[in-house]
């Protein structure tokens, strides 16, 4: 077990260094000048000039990566060029806002996914699995964008309920702040609970064959009790840790999501760099989700070993 | 019931028929399975057929029509300079599935090598094929999409070849997981024991074992590729005019969402029901070929 | 089980959330929605057009300009040219204060304009370069002085060069643009990076009769979709850029107001004439192919298709409600048939042609309708959509035959041409690497003195030889679109598109 942690942990390292190469790359390599793109307007070639310095823009790309890499460390992941603020304030304005955003997500989604999941598995093969399979799965087809757009000009311009856009903090309001992220975090959560469903199905639809919940059943159990009290609680442990893997579909889910509604988040804060060259936010919060998510993924296999008393 | 809790298959299914025509049958047992391909076909079928089916050249300006409702002339109404919605949905298919099909066979192409040398070779390659691969699968599917097509440059062709790279390293991870547990199975080790050159232990032995879960995985990621290219488009960064996608044709349409509201509905709704058959069959083909489920 | 308990728990919590109570806002606030986050708060580093909306309720400037375009006093309360129109002396406003308290005089206008001049990185040197000194003359006077006469200059000066901060806060150390102090109407409270940007009421504000409102937000939203929406649905009071579109249904909604006003900068399609190799085209080398191109498009159906008829065809770089409109070159009509004679007379009946767009939905449209518009005559137009940032770089390289840029406008006619056809520009602006030196001759003329009936037969040159040559071809000037609350009295809109908050109530 410990050898196991240790070499999970070790080969972090790897992963990371290659992450941090891929989008160092991607990010350096943009066509376009970062430089002309963030001098505005007027384009003076002394601002140019200036910025090009500033931001060691000429010199070659490995020492860039290396400077890069050295400030990583020492925990400075650079700064916006945009606004001329720190890449790690940055960060820890807007984590608690997708955080916020993807909490409620999976929520929903669980709330969506779990028991159609149990449904489905528990009637299989049959028209109620058929009809929440496909209720379920609507979420996942539907493009995220679109939803939330159809759904502000309903709920916000039509009737008036819910604000279209914009976030409120919820130590300054925590009313407002709710009715900010019903609708996104529904459209979110939508698509997740596709996935929710599936895996509880699968791990529902193996648990059920299992040998037992044959016995329960033939101890002559109550179909409920079987299913609340034996299936399901095996069955969650594979829902558990495959929602781990979720995580990294919730963060691109969100960055449509906070375009849209206009939420001051992570995705929004990608999206709006890397169109602006803001080189330096692409590679901070590429490099701090892949962590979370390698660190994610960890967890989860841990929780995975132990939780599962077949595997130990 | 008895029977099929002792040996765990339908009673009523032959015993010795080969396992994809068991799958096929499988298959066919299941409604929106059904349904899901039935759609498939028929969107394919329009997309070939483009040039006969659609009413209007998709391209054609029409300034006195702009942005006229649904009607007899324009049954999906016209767009924001004159062009027949409906002629545009029947071409925007094209691309939609092209962008869907052609991603997912380039993400094949680059995986399915790579998950089969990874498993087979095993060792040091393999620690570090998969490192790279944990890599690419830590960055958020849909950032690693923008900052690929952002570099390449914004065009259906990019972000086609943009959605194939971001879900390689799925299918490369798949594929290594079945060539490992299927290797040191008794067949394989018998044909390495005969003296069977690999390439030829890889082929015969072990590829076939892998194309069921590789056909759902590819099912299910054709469905996210044209959700893929529809967010691209919407950025700005896929099909760019006046050639027409649905994912673009929604990029045009969020701007006209209260005076124009068809520009929207229709490209929407053709995603929607393609992307949601394209999830049916794939979540039906994964039950039919899973041999421990009835 | 324990899952239960978690989502009970949440759905409890929600409940009894929005059954709490709302938070109070402060009485008179304004919520601007804006289109684009603004960049940086500091009026020396500042390079978008909505941070200067921003600057207009907190910086106030040494001059502003008036709905006419008329040079107006601000901080600066007269002003007197000397010297041969090579020295500018401001007499400075008494008594006013900045947002820290400390006075404003001579010595911060002084410090203000080196910082814009000195302060590295800072995109206003180029703007007010002409100015060598800046000499005290007494406590509320200053002169400055320049090294050839510059008429631009007080228009510079209406502007982001001529705003000033307090000294005390520029030298306290940190970044001025977390915490930027002027001396403007409302003072900086907050900043939210992408969400909102937050002004209070400046209590020793100079003019503090003209100002009515206790607190503006600024929201950048950047789906102008979302923004109309957040507007009709209340959550907004006042939003900047509706789409030409969707101007009908700001006007139907009784709840709402609708404002508008030609703005000061143009869209058209540049030329690379002369930037290496991607030059060597029929379009790019022979000036009746430009010409064929300006005849095949109808710029009033342009307009109606994209902008529903609501922006302003124009043929030159100012529209034709301005001064300095050469009123003897108007815009032409379309002409298909005289287009093809010309593409036959310079032996090339099927150019083709790249036009390179950025990725913005109206400029897609235009270019669509561009395209169709010129197949008429012959025209064999590629649309190549690029992203903004890369197509810039592109087009600075010289890798690229035709362009649809815009250009957002100045106040003084100098700053929509100089920087475009001059032989001396910066290469990042005359992209097309236009020169003349005869242009450049009258357009330096142009700058020698500040009267318009001195200037205008200057520009009426120029305009005979870039209209004649067509490296730039003009198609439109944007008009700016306002929607507001039907609450909302006294706003005064401006060809600038700045939103000043002097005189706006909020019933």
């Amino acid at each position: 077990m410990t050898t196991f942690l240790l070499r999970r942990i070790a080969l972090i390292v790897p992963t990371l260094f290659f992450v941090s190469l891929l989008i160092f790359g991607l990010q350096q390599l943009l066509p376009g000048d970062p430089a002309i793109a963030l001098a505005g307007e007027d384009r003076d070639p002394a601002v140019i000039a200036f910025l090009r310095q500033k931001y060691h823009l000429d010199d070659p790309l490995p020492m860039r990566y290396a400077l890069w890499v050295e400030g990583v460390a020492r925990g400075d992941l650079g700064e916006s060029i945009r606004i001329k603020r720190p890449v790690f304030d940055l960060m820890t304005e807007k984590l608690p806002v997708t955080g916020e955003l993807a909490l409620m997500a999976l929520l929903i989604a669980l709330a969506i996914g779990l028991p159609a999941g149990i449904i489905a598995a528990v009637n299989n093969g049959t028209v109620m699995d058929y009809g929440v399979s496909m209720a379920a799965l609507w979420g996942l087809s539907i493009p995220n964008f679109w939803l939330g757009i159809l759904l502000i000009l309903l709920f916000s311009v039509e009737l008036g309920l819910l604000p279209a856009s914009g976030f409120v903090s919820p130590t300054e309001s925590l009313k407002q702040n709710l009715l900010t992220m019903v609708m996104p975090a529904f459209v979110l959560g939508n698509a997740i609970a596709a996935g929710m469903m599936r895996h509880m199905r699968s791990a529902m639809l193996q648990v059920l064959s299992t040998d037992f919940v044959r016995t329960a059943r033939a101890k002559g159990l109550p179909e409920i009790w079987v299913i609340l009290r034996h299936a399901l609680r095996n069955a969650l442990i594979p829902v558990v840790t495959l929602s781990a893997l979720d995580f990294g579909a919730l963060l691109s889910g969100a960055v449509l999501t906070e375009q849209v509604f206009t939420i001051p988040g992570f995705g929004k804060l990608i999206v709006d760099a890397v169109f602006n060259r803001d080189y330096a936010v692409v590679q901070g919060v590429v490099l701090f989700t892949a962590f979370a998510y390698i660190m994610l993924n960890l967890i989860a296999d841990i929780a995975y070993v132990v939780l599962n008393p077949r595997l130990r | 019931m008895a029977t099929e809790i002792l040996t765990g298959i339908a009673s009523d299914e032959p015993i010795g028929e080969p396992p994809w025509l068991r799958a096929v049958r499988r298959l066919v047992r299941r409604p929106t399975a059904m349904i899901g391909v039935a759609v498939i076909v028929l969107f394919i079928l329009a997309a070939v057929a483009a040039p006969l089916l659609a009413p209007y050249d998709p391209l054609a300006t029409n300034w006195a029509a702009v942005r006229k409702a649904p009607s007899a002339a324009h049954l999906f109404g016209t767009d924001e300079i004159g062009r027949d919605v409906l002629a545009r949905i029947i071409w925007g298919g094209r691309a939609s599935l092209l962008a869907g099909l052609v991603s997912v066979m380039l993400a094949l192409a680059l995986g399915v090598p790579v998950g089969l040398v990874s498993g087979y070779v095993g060792g040091i390659l393999d620690g570090t094929i998969m490192r790279l691969i944990d890599a690419m699968l830590a960055i958020p599917f849909l950032i690693l999409a923008i900052a690929l097509a952002a570099f390449l440059g914004p065009s259906l062709t990019n972000a086609m070849i943009a959605i194939g790279i971001t879900q390689m390293p799925i299918f490369a991870r798949l594929t290594r997981g079945q060539v490992l547990s299927v290797k040191h199975e008794d067949y394989v080790e018998a044909a390495r024991a005969v003296g069977n050159p690999q390439y030829r232990i890889v082929l015969r032995h072990i590829f076939p074992n892998i194309v069921p879960p590789l056909l759902v995985q590819a099912t299910l990621a054709t469905a996210t590729a044209i959700i893929a290219e529809a967010s691209l488009s919407f950025l700005g960064l896929g099909q760019q005019p006046p050639t027409p996608s649905w994912g673009s044709m929604l990029n045009t349409a969020k701007n006209f969402m209260t005076q124009a509201p068809w520009m929207a509905i229709w490209p929407g709704l053709a995603i929607f029901s393609l992307v949601l058959s394209l999830n049916l069959f794939g979540d039906g083909l994964r039950d039919a070929l899973d041999p421990r489920r009835e | 089980m324990v899952f239960c308990k978690w989502l009970c728990a949440g759905f409890a919590l929600l409940f009894s959330a929005m059954l709490s109570g709302t938070s109070a806002q402060p009485a008179q606030t304004l919520r601007i929605g804006l289109a684009e986050d603004p960049d940086l708060l500091d009026p020396s580093l500042a390079r978008t057009y909505v941070g200067r909306i921003v600057f207009a309720s907190m910086c106030d400037k040494l001059v502003d300009i008036s709905p006419e375009l008329d040079i107006v006093p601000q901080l600066a309360i007269e002003w007197q040219w000397t010297d041969g129109n090579k020295g500018l002396v401001l007499k400075i406003r008494q008594d006013v204060k900045f947002h820290d308290g400390e006075p404003l005089d001579a010595a911060a206008v002084k410090f203000s304009l080196e910082r814009h001049l000195n302060l590295p990185g800072s995109n206003r040197k180029a703007e007010i370069s002409a100015v060598t000194n800046v000499d005290i003359i007494d406590d509320h006077t200053v002169k400055l002085v320049l090294s050839a006469p510059f008429a631009p200059l007080l228009a510079q000066l209406s502007d982001r060069a001529g705003m000033i901060v307090s000294p005390k806060a520029a030298q306290a150390g940190g970044d001025f643009s977390t915490h930027p102090v002027c001396a403007g109407p409302y003072k900086f409270t907050e900043r939210v990076a992408q969400d909102r940007i937050v002004l209070d009421r400046f209590a020793d504000y100079w003019n503090k009769d003209a100002v009515h409102l206790d607190r503006i937000v600024f929201l950048p939203i950047v789906d102008s979709t979302v923004r109309l929406a957040n507007l009709r649905s209340g959550g907004l009071d006042l939003i900047e850029r509706v789409a030409a579109t969707d101007v009908d249904t700001v006007k139907r909604d009784e709840r709402l107001k609708f404002s508008e006003i030609t703005g000061l900068g143009y869209t058209g399609v540049t030329t690379n004439v002369n930037n290496g190799t991607r030059s060597k085209n029929p379009l790019g080398q022979d000036r009746r192919v430009r010409q064929a191109l300006e005849l095949s498009i109808d710029r009033s159906a342009l307009n109606q298709v994209v902008f529903n008829g609501l922006f302003q065809p124009g043929n030159q770089w100012e529209p034709p409600s301005n001064a300095y409109y050469v009123k003897s070159m108007p815009i032409p009509g379309r002409d298909v048939a005289k287009a093809k004679e010309l593409l036959a007379a310079a032996g090339a009946p099927h150019p083709s042609v790249t036009l390179m767009v950025p990725t913005n939905p109206e400029l897609l449209q235009a270019a669509q309708v561009i395209q169709s518009m010129a197949a008429e005559s012959g025209f064999d137009i590629k649309i190549q959509a690029t992203e903004f940032a890369s197509a810039l770089d592109l087009a600075v390289r010289g890798d690229f035959e035709a362009f649809l840029l815009g250009w957002s406008g100045r106040t003084d006619p100098d700053g929509n041409i100089y920087n475009f056809v001059a032989c001396k520009a910066p290469p990042a602006l005359n992209i097309g690497h236009y020169c003349n030196s005869e242009v450049d001759r009258e357009l330096e003329a142009t700058r020698q003195a500040a009267d318009p009936a001195e200037r205008m037969p200057h520009y009426a040159r120029v305009a005979e030889h870039v209209l004649g040559n067509r490296p730039l071809i003009y198609l439109w000037h944007n008009r700016h679109l306002y929607g507001m609350s039907a609450k909302l009295t006294g706003f005064n809109p401006y060809p600038d598109g700045l939103i000043r908050p002097q005189g706006i109530r909020m019933q």
